[in-house]
């Protein structure tokens, strides 16, 4: 099993937090994970990308140019990655900040999700990340709804707590669309 | 064995100081390596611990020196710029053998370059750095458990040949993460050390210099150190090799590029490409040997660096004579990717 | 019968490797009195920087680290912090202190290390042979300010002492001369004052000694001595600039 996702948006969208979750996540079911976020300068300019591989054997690359999903935040995340995406690949892309005609392939499995809209439905614009998460879950098979709901309050910091519950409807809301996509 | 934790390579090697017994850490901010002064900073104090934001690298170093000459464990961390102003600390620690772990997360240069990663201060870390005719131990981890597992023995190392140890990865091993376990595997090893500088008080007085004036005393100084220096060779290389077995071709490289070449070598295996990688954990001392019996079987050997060529050489110099190698090198910030590395596996399989 | 004067016990009998005329191993002595007077011989590293300060090992019977040019005030500050129980001192020259090594003894100072550290000023670089030094005198001829220090070329001559007295850490700072009997007796009130202040946790301790290097400044070891009285202290007065009383950072 190997399985490599890139994240891309701008800080502040929660990028790092679910891939943080399918990485903890995927520990504990055993897989080996790499977890490459943007560093340093690159931070700066408010981008936020990251790179996950999951796989059952040891992980060689913690790079790649032809992802199996790519989870697009915003335009620029989008248009920088569109064109490595595997063939027959994921893209899961926040389509309030992304119009439709963005989407130049069509050799790819796409999600479109109003990540934003039904993070405001369910009570908190924040949320967005977490409806992107659960389509993604969707998507997958290495990762199941409980497998997120095991780990999530070891990766939500303390102060955040309280937020679980509706993190983790955002989470099912996300796996539902994914369902109907 | 403790549960693995998401770990970030700097701080798993920050931690992985903690546990092996380092107790002073001296240094000056650079990306990036952040990480470990910070979690440091944060860390020591918990442990009773000494942590001092030093003026310079120039001052990091010394202070280094000065905590280690008594006798307990001391490192500092840097990166390239920083690097290159300790080498001054680096080469009287190496001729007076006061033992120290340096850290250098690489980021790309000549000059102020850039903070991405690179391995382009191999030459500097292996082959010199400071003046005179000395040696590091140098270790080059490529996994955030290596970033933990090496920093103990690089501390044991320092401490066991009175040597300064340095850890050299490249910014990606430093930045990424992995699960880590935060437990030494072993019981960490600690040493006597009845040169330190302690206060003479009921016994003779000690001295840790490097300046020899005296008729003769200099050579015989070096010769002692070079002496040094084939005991560690004999003794302590450590090497990863990678389906190696029946290999037609073998990938030499190490930390990010061995990775990423890993990745390559599964993608040629599953098309039936018969290859391999060697991957030199310790780079001095060099595992030469080893390098020599893979190349009496595998007579097609390609390098892979994250530099022009640095490790180049020391490769060739292990191989048999009728070895073939090729090599591909990414300069200062280019990282390959697998289907690249894939590509030059193929073509000198070719050659 | 009383004995009122001795050889120190912490001073080696060994033959000196200082120029006729030097007043180097005066300050050498003065240091192993107070080792001897304040009986800490057994429990103080000492740690000179390069020049001809580098010999300490072969003068006292004390534990040594031969720190880089300059650098002794860092190797110091680890020490230190390593081994809070020991005294510790750097012993460095003009060259050593005033010119390669300003960065590390201004923020050693600063941080307000407890250490204690002698500087020789004699105005020149002593063992490279006579170079200008930043305490080289306006007028003074050197190897490399043949024509006589001028401050459109060469600047000013650096204060040391005075310049340390103005950082919040430094708990004593003093300069005193080694050149009439009356000045030396002063030095070792001056230098036991400085272990002093370490033994109690003050801070950094300096004392800056004008000492005299009649082989580079070319005059004979009496000359020398008037140099001292005419030319340097006038130009690098003597006294205590700074002197804590209590442990103001506690």
């Amino acid at each position: 099993m190997y399985y490599d996702m890139i994240m891309t948006g701008f800080g502040g969208q929660g990028i790092q937090m679910i891939s943080q979750l399918v990485a903890v996540a995927s520990i504990r079911k055993g897989l080996n994970i790499t977890y490459l976020p943007s560093y340093g300068v690159e931070k700066r300019g408010g981008r936020t990308n990251v790179t996950v591989v999951v796989s059952d054997e040891d992980i060689g690359s913690p790079i790649t140019n032809m992802p199996c999903a790519l989870i697009a935040m915003d335009r620029i995340g989008l248009d920088f990655y569109q064109p490595v995406l595997k063939s027959a690949g994921v893209l899961i892309y926040n389509s309030n900040l992304i119009p439709p005609d963005a989407i130049e392939r069509n050799d790819i499995d796409i999600v479109k999700v109003n990540c934003n809209d039904e993070a405001v439905a369910i009570g908190n614009a924040k949320l967005a990340n977490m409806v992107t998460l659960g389509t993604l879950i969707g998507r997958i098979d290495f990762l199941k709804y409980e497998d997120i709901e095991n780990i999530i309050e070891e990766v939500i910091p303390e102060h955040h707590r309280k937020t679980i519950p509706d993190n983790l409807k955002a989470v099912k809301r996300g796996m539902e669309i994914s369902k109907n996509n | 064995m403790s549960e693995k934790k998401l770990t970030k390579g700097n701080i798993a090697l920050a931690e992985g100081a903690i546990q092996a017994g380092c107790r002073f850490y001296f240094g000056y901010p650079i990306t990036p390596q952040n990480d470990i002064p910070e979690y440091l900073a944060m860390n020591l104090p918990k442990v009773g611990g000494t942590f001092v934001p030093a003026e310079s690298e120039i001052a990091s170093i010394n202070m280094v020196m000065g905590a280690s000459a008594s006798g307990v464990r001391a490192m500092t961390s840097s990166s390239g710029p920083g690097i290159s102003l300790m080498q001054e600390g680096i080469s009287y620690m190496a001729g007076s053998e006061i033992p120290g772990v340096i850290v250098n997360i690489m980021r790309c240069g000549p000059g102020l370059g850039g903070i991405d990663p690179t391995q382009g201060d191999y030459s500097q870390a292996v082959h010199g750095g400071g003046h005179g005719d000395y040696r590091n131990i140098v270790l080059a981890p490529a996994s955030v458990q290596e970033m933990f597992d090496l920093t103990i023995k690089a501390f044991e190392l320092s401490d066991k040949y009175r040597n300064p140890s340095m850890i050299i990865a490249d910014a990606m091993i430093g930045q990424f993460q992995e699960a880590c376990r935060l437990e030494p595997d072993h019981t960490v090893e600690v040493f006597e050390k009845p040169w330190s500088l302690t206060g003479a008080q009921g016994r003779s007085p000690q001295i840790l210099k490097s300046l020899f004036l005296g008729p003769g005393e200099q050579e015989t100084h070096n010769r002692d150190l070079q002496k040094k220096y084939r005991e560690i060779e004999e003794k302590e290389t450590i090497a990863e090799s990678f389906m190696l077995d029946d290999a037609e071709i073998m990938v030499v490289a190490f930390g990010t590029p061995s990775r990423i070449s890993k990745t390559a070598i599964r993608y040629l295996r599953e098309d039936g490409v018969k290859a391999g990688l060697f991957r030199p954990v310790t780079l001095f001392p060099f595992p030469q040997s080893e390098l020599h019996d893979y190349s009496d079987k595998i007579k097609k050997i390609l390098v892979v660096e994250m530099n022009t060529g640095q490790m180049l050489n020391d490769v060739k110099v292990s191989l048999c004579k009728d070895a073939e190698v090729s090599f591909y090198g990414r300069p200062g910030g280019g990282i390959p990717y697998p289907n690249e590395i894939a590509e030059e596996i193929l073509k000198a399989l070719k050659k | 019968m009383n004995r009122v004067f001795a050889y120190p016990k912490s001073l080696n009998r060994v033959q000196t490797h200082f120029c006729p005329g030097c007043t180097h191993g005066i300050a050498h002595r003065l240091v192993a009195e107070a080792l001897d007077e304040l009986n800490i011989t057994g429990n103080t590293i000492g740690i000179p920087g390069v020049g001809c300060c580098v010999f300490l090992y072969k003068y006292f019977p004390i534990d040594v680290l031969e720190a880089p040019h300059g650098r002794a005030p860092a190797c110091a500050t680890g020490m230190k912090r390593a081994r809070p129980e020991k005294i510790i001192f750097a012993y460095q020259g003009d060259g050593d202190m005033a010119a390669i090594g300003t960065s590390e003894i201004i923020h050693a100072a600063n941080r307000g290390e407890n250490i204690t550290v002698f500087f020789i000023n004699n105005s020149v670089y002593g063992m490279t042979g006579g170079q200008m030094a930043p305490t080289t005198l306006l007028g003074q001829q050197t190897t490399t300010s043949p024509y006589g220090r001028d401050f459109k070329n060469e600047g000013y001559p650096i204060r040391m002492a005075e310049m340390l007295a103005t950082l919040e850490g430094v708990a004593y700072s003093a300069r005193v001369a080694l050149h009439t009997p009356k000045h030396v007796n002063r030095a070792s009130r001056t230098i036991k004052k400085a272990f002093e202040m370490q033994m109690n946790d003050m801070g950094f301790s300096i004392v800056e000694m004008l000492s005299t290097c009649s082989t580079n400044w070319r005059v004979s070891p009496t000359e020398a001595l008037d140099v001292v009285e005419n030319e340097m202290i006038p130009y690098f007065p003597l006294g205590t600039f700074k002197e804590r009383t209590g442990k103001d950072f506690l």
